[in-house]
């Protein structure tokens, strides 16, 4: 293999796999020792920075950190990171003097956003500070988009929405709320210098089957439902419950019925358990609070009697994997089951919808009604319009919508000062040695032992009495740090001076999880085979030095690496350093090196 | 050194062995040694040797001198039997404990200070009686434990780290072992773990005196230009006459060789010595020849590494004294205290 560049930022952020596996690329693992120092505001203001709503991510986050969290393939499970993230902003002080100001200049470039979901408000926080005056226009009342009109309260409370909606809205934004934009043409005459499509997939799908129409009165699209429920307009359900649909807006149906009166709910859907669409907790918390899921029932009929809901009847159906290797579901053959029930949630899938977007005014659609946008730019075909959010590319979560906003606001900044879109500036990134004296870092490298901490929730009987009140108690301090320590800190990366190297073998001997090994170069899939430890996640890259003296190579298998620092500790010659990467995204205003 | 334990997590893909130990439980305490330190490659090894013997911690004993090698059995098996005894005496404490207790696998771990100067007797005794053990020897060429003087096998004209010459002549530890009849003798280099490790193996499961000597370099005191046992001088004149593949009875043998290139030496316990030929007309079943290649070699500035020398068929001290094959704390107290009477008759027999 040829040598490894390190210099190619890329590489050491990819070691950092919960920061590289962010959308938003949040510095994860300098936020959790910050925690652990119990420096809470910094470590809310390292996430602020990065995901703009730490306080409602902290509870809410999709998490796709987790599953890339090196600890979860040393042992059983990643670090809490998503749960950290809420004590940072459970335990901080008072932060507004540290957040940024709308400068009294104005740069004279006005820019829409449409929505004010995550998405928008991203994009109004980047660009409001340099001088942007931004305007937001919502058909709600309050700001939030699905994070306020969607998710249930007990899961997230209304205050930690106004409070981090609020940071942005002070940012001297012209809130336009109540106003729903019905036709992009005339919004385009207003003259913005540009405008960000942050609408968010707002139609949920309906199932027509029969009884539908007759049963109507009784059969509610889940999306709907919640948001009425959210805005108070509906605060009482029937006593049977079913819920069609197995993801997540499915999971928080079920819940919230059993917050309305619902006493028998159920959850039915059509796939297994396991290819279910919803995240394995959200799973687990609807069944810790009573709720069967019921799997392979495929809806057939609503059945109703006097114009009145009575039931739900299904077709079971088995999965069959056909000849050319493709699972379905085919019906079993058994006699059809009925449940009874007074109400039905359909959760069975979200859709964008652009009514208001006029086809004359040249922007391109596919032929899935979507609009054609530029994956990296953001920027529709119509130059001075972008998109992100649900609305770009259909329903994602919180985090994506945040990470589009950043990287829209960047194309905005460039589009309005009149440079190319494509010349991005690349991200800031530093590498700096952690060494204190002969065996001290600057972080703690005594690897925890801990299993995963469970966060405490409140009593059952409780949580169910009022959907307003939260599930999760959250970690106190003690359990955020104890927490915190399971980080392994693989944003300090071991870095590699071969010349100093005398080829002693400390450093293999030494590494707990067989990392490094010492031995002629060769191809890549062959080198892996045959390390101290067999290198098998390909996704994981090998660490290759040019050649030593003794012609061998060194090669290190980034994939289970503790960052423990005691190859460095143990190495006589300090061919190894243990040295911090920090990678700061790009957002916009950053000043402009090519990528 | 570290001042941390190790961290107990290890690789998720680490083997585990016919008892289902991984690598990691035959490890010890965490090495308070110089970073860097060759002996420390040698505890790696013994820990690798082991667990790929699938041996029984509980089944070794562990014995050492005074050094920073004889410090090392802290840092290996540490579920085994222990024994520090002081400067240079591990060799009589070892055969002690083999005489007692007959059943359990002797490591002996001792420096070129511990071994060739004060104990220097007592190494040469337990090798002429034959002790069942593994005697390895973790040679510097100084007393590193007490700050870098020259120890007894540091070459004449080697340069201490100040740059002054020794002028003494060296003992050579494996000619000595050769001569007084240790059964298995082998010289290795902490360095290069492809050869030590196998060596190790072989040397554990030989029944005899195996006794294996490791060039270990020590990084603080004798790891300059000028010493002859530094990395980049061991490197420079290692001659390895043969390369080791243990075949333990389980498993099979695979006949990938050319004829005339590979030896099979069979031993006691059935493990099979496949020595593939990597000096031409070297025999290591030859004493006499052994001991002059040696000597011819080590005059051309060449450090002989390999397996030296192995008898498959040497007995052992217990064999040589037809002691009980019960361990004696297995015997119950009329065997161990025959009284007044049975003395008496030992007695009378020798008048
Ligand atoms: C039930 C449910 C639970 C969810 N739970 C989670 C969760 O726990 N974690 C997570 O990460 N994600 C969750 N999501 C997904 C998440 O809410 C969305 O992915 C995210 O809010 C999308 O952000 P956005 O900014 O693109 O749009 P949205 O948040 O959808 O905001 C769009 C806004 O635009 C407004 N709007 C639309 N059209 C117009 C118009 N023409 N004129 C003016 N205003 C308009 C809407 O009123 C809305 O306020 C959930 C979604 C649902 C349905
Ligand atoms: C009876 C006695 N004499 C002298 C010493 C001092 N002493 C401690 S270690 C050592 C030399 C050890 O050398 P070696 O066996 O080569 O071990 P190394 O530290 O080099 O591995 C000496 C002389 C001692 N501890 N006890
Ligand atoms: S251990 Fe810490 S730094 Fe490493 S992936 Fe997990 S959270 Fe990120
Ligand atoms: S930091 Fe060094 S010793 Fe620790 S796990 Fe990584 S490579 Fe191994
Ligand atoms: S410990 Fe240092 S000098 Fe020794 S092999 Fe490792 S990197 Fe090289
Ligand atoms: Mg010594």
């Amino acid at each position: 293999m040829e040598p490894t560049d390190i210099g190619q930022s890329d590489y050491f952020h990819k070691v950092v796999d919960c920061q590289w596996a962010c959308p938003a690329h949040t510095p994860v693992p300098e936020y959790i020792r910050l925690i652990a120092d119990g420096r809470y505001d910094d470590a809310y203001m390292i996430n602020w920075k990065s995901n703009v709503f730490p306080g409602i991510l902290g509870r809410t986050c999709d998490r796709p950190c987790e599953p890339a969290c090196r600890r979860g393939r040393v042992e059983d499970e990643p670090v809490a990171i998503c749960r950290l993230k809420r004590v940072a902003a459970d335990n901080k002080g008072d932060i507004a003097h540290r957040l940024p100001t709308a400068p009294a200049a104005k740069n004279g470039k006005r820019v829409a956003c449409i929505g004010a979901g995550p998405a928008s408000l991203t994009v109004a926080r980047d660009l409001a500070p340099l001088g942007y005056h931004v305007t937001v226009y919502d058909g709600d009342a309050k700001g939030g988009g699905m994070i306020r009109s969607q998710i249930p309260r007990f899961r997230l409370p209304e205050e930690v929405i106004d409070e981090e909606v609020g940071y942005i809205t002070g940012l001297g934004l012209e809130m336009r709320l109540g106003e729903r934009i019905d036709s992009l043409k005339a919004l385009l005459e207003e003259g913005y210098d540009a405008v960000f499509v942050g609408s968010g997939a707002p139609r949920g799908r309906d199932l027509e089957i029969p009884g539908r129409q007759e049963a109507a009165a009784n059969i509610h699209i889940g999306i709907d439902w919640l948001s009425n429920v959210s805005f108070e307009h509906v605060d009482r359900i029937g006593r049977r419950v079913i819920v069609l649909g197995g993801g997540n807006t499915a999971m928080d149906c079920c819940r919230t019925s059993r917050r309305l009166g619902g006493e028998d709910v159920k959850v039915i859907v059509r796939s297994g358990f396991e290819e279910m669409k919803a995240s394995a907790w959200e799973k687990e918390d609807a069944m810790h609070e009573g709720i069967p899921i019921l799997n392979f029932l495929v809806p057939k009929a609503f059945t109703h009697e006097g114009g009145r809901l009575t039931g739900v009847t299904f077709e079971e159906v088995a999965p069959v994997i056909d000849d050319r290797g493709r699972r379905t579901l085919v019906p079993t053959g058994n006699p059809d089951q009925h449940f009874e029930c007074d109400d039905v949630l359909l959760a069975i899938g979200q859709e964008n919808s652009f009514p208001w977007i006029e086809r004359e005014i040249g922007m391109e659609f596919d032929r899935w009604g979507m609009p054609v946008v530029d994956a990296a730019t953001f920027q529709s075909t119509l130059p001075g319009v972008f998109f992100g959010g649900d609305a770009a590319f259909g329903p994602k979560n919180i985090i994506w919508a945040v990470a589009h906003g950043h990287d829209a606001a960047v194309s905005i900044d460039l589009y309005c000062r009149g440079e190319d879109v494509r010349q991005r500036p690349a991200p800031g990134v530093t590498l700096a040695s952690q060494k204190m004296g002969i065996h001290e870092w600057s972080y703690d490298n005594d690897v925890s032992n801990d299993l995963r901490f469970k966060v405490p929730l409140r009593d059952r009987e409780v949580a169910l009495k009022n959907v307003k009140v939260e599930v999760e108690l959250g970690f106190d301090r003690e359990l955020g740090f104890a927490e915190a320590q399971r980080c392994l800190n693989c944003d300090v990366q071991t870095v590699f001076a071969p010349p100093a190297c005398i080829e002693c073998d400390a450093c293999v001997d030494i590494c707990p999880v067989d990392c490094i090994t010492f031995t002629d170069n060769g191809e890549e899939s062959e080198l892996r085979s045959r390390l101290t430890a067999p290198a098998k996640t390909l996704s994981q890259a090998l660490y290759v030095s040019p050649e030593l003296k003794t012609r061998r190579v060194m090669v290190k298998d980034e994939d289970v690496c503790l960052h423990c620092g005691l190859c460095a500790e143990r190495c006589p010659t300090g061919a190894w350093d243990m040295q911090k990467f920090r990678l700061d995204m790009t957002l916009a205003g950053s000043s402009c090196q090519s990528r | 050194m570290t001042f941390l334990a190790k961290p107990k997590l290890h690789h998720p893909g680490l083997p585990t062995n016919a008892l289902g130990f991984n690598r990691r439980d035959y490890e010890g305490a965490i090495s308070t040694l110089c970073a860097g330190c060759g002996h420390d490659s040698i505890s790696a090894g013994i820990i690798q040797a082991c667990f790929e013997l699938d041996l029984p911690p509980h089944r070794i004993a562990k014995l050492s001198g005074i050094g920073c090698s004889s410090k090392t059995p802290a840092y290996f098996l540490g579920s085994s039997h222990g024994f520090n005894s002081v400067h240079g005496r591990m060799p009589s404490v070892l055969t002690g404990a083999n005489l007692a207790n007959r059943d359990l696998i002797y490591l002996g771990v001792s420096g070129d200070g511990d071994s060739a100067s004060i104990g220097f007797g007592q190494f040469a005794h337990s090798i002429r009686r034959s002790v069942n053990m593994t005697y390895v020897v973790e040679n510097n060429g100084v007393y590193g434990l007490t700050k870098g003087q020259f120890s007894a096998t540091s070459d004449k004209g080697s340069k201490s780290k100040k740059g002054v010459a020794n002028t003494d002549q060296a003992i050579d530890l494996v000619s000595v072992a050769l001569q007084l009849g240790a059964s298995f003798v082998a010289r290795s280099f902490s360095g290069d773990k492809h050869q030590l490790i196998p060596i190790l193996k072989a040397a554990l499961t030989h029944q005899g005196s195996a006794f294996i000597d490791v060039i270990s370099p020590c990084v603080a005191f004798n790891n300059h230009p000028g010493s002859t046992k530094s990395f980049d001088y061991v490197r420079a004149h290692n001659e390895a006459v043969n390369s080791l593949d243990l075949i333990l009875e389980r498993d099979e043998i695979v006949a990938d060789y050319q004829p005339g290139t590979v030896e099979l030496v069979t031993q006691h316990d059935g493990s099979v010595l496949k020595l593939r030929k990597l000096a031409e007309h070297y025999d290591p079943s030859d004493r006499l020849s052994a001991m002059t290649y040696l000597q011819q070699r080590q005059a051309a500035g060449e450090i002989v590494t390999g397996v030296l020398y192995v008898d498959p068929e040497a007995g052992d001290l217990h064999e040589h004294l037809d002691t009980t094959a019960t361990p004696l704390n297995q015997l119950g107290d009329a065997a161990l205290v025959p009284g007044a009477a049975a003395l008496a008759a030992i007695n009378a027999s020798l008048r």
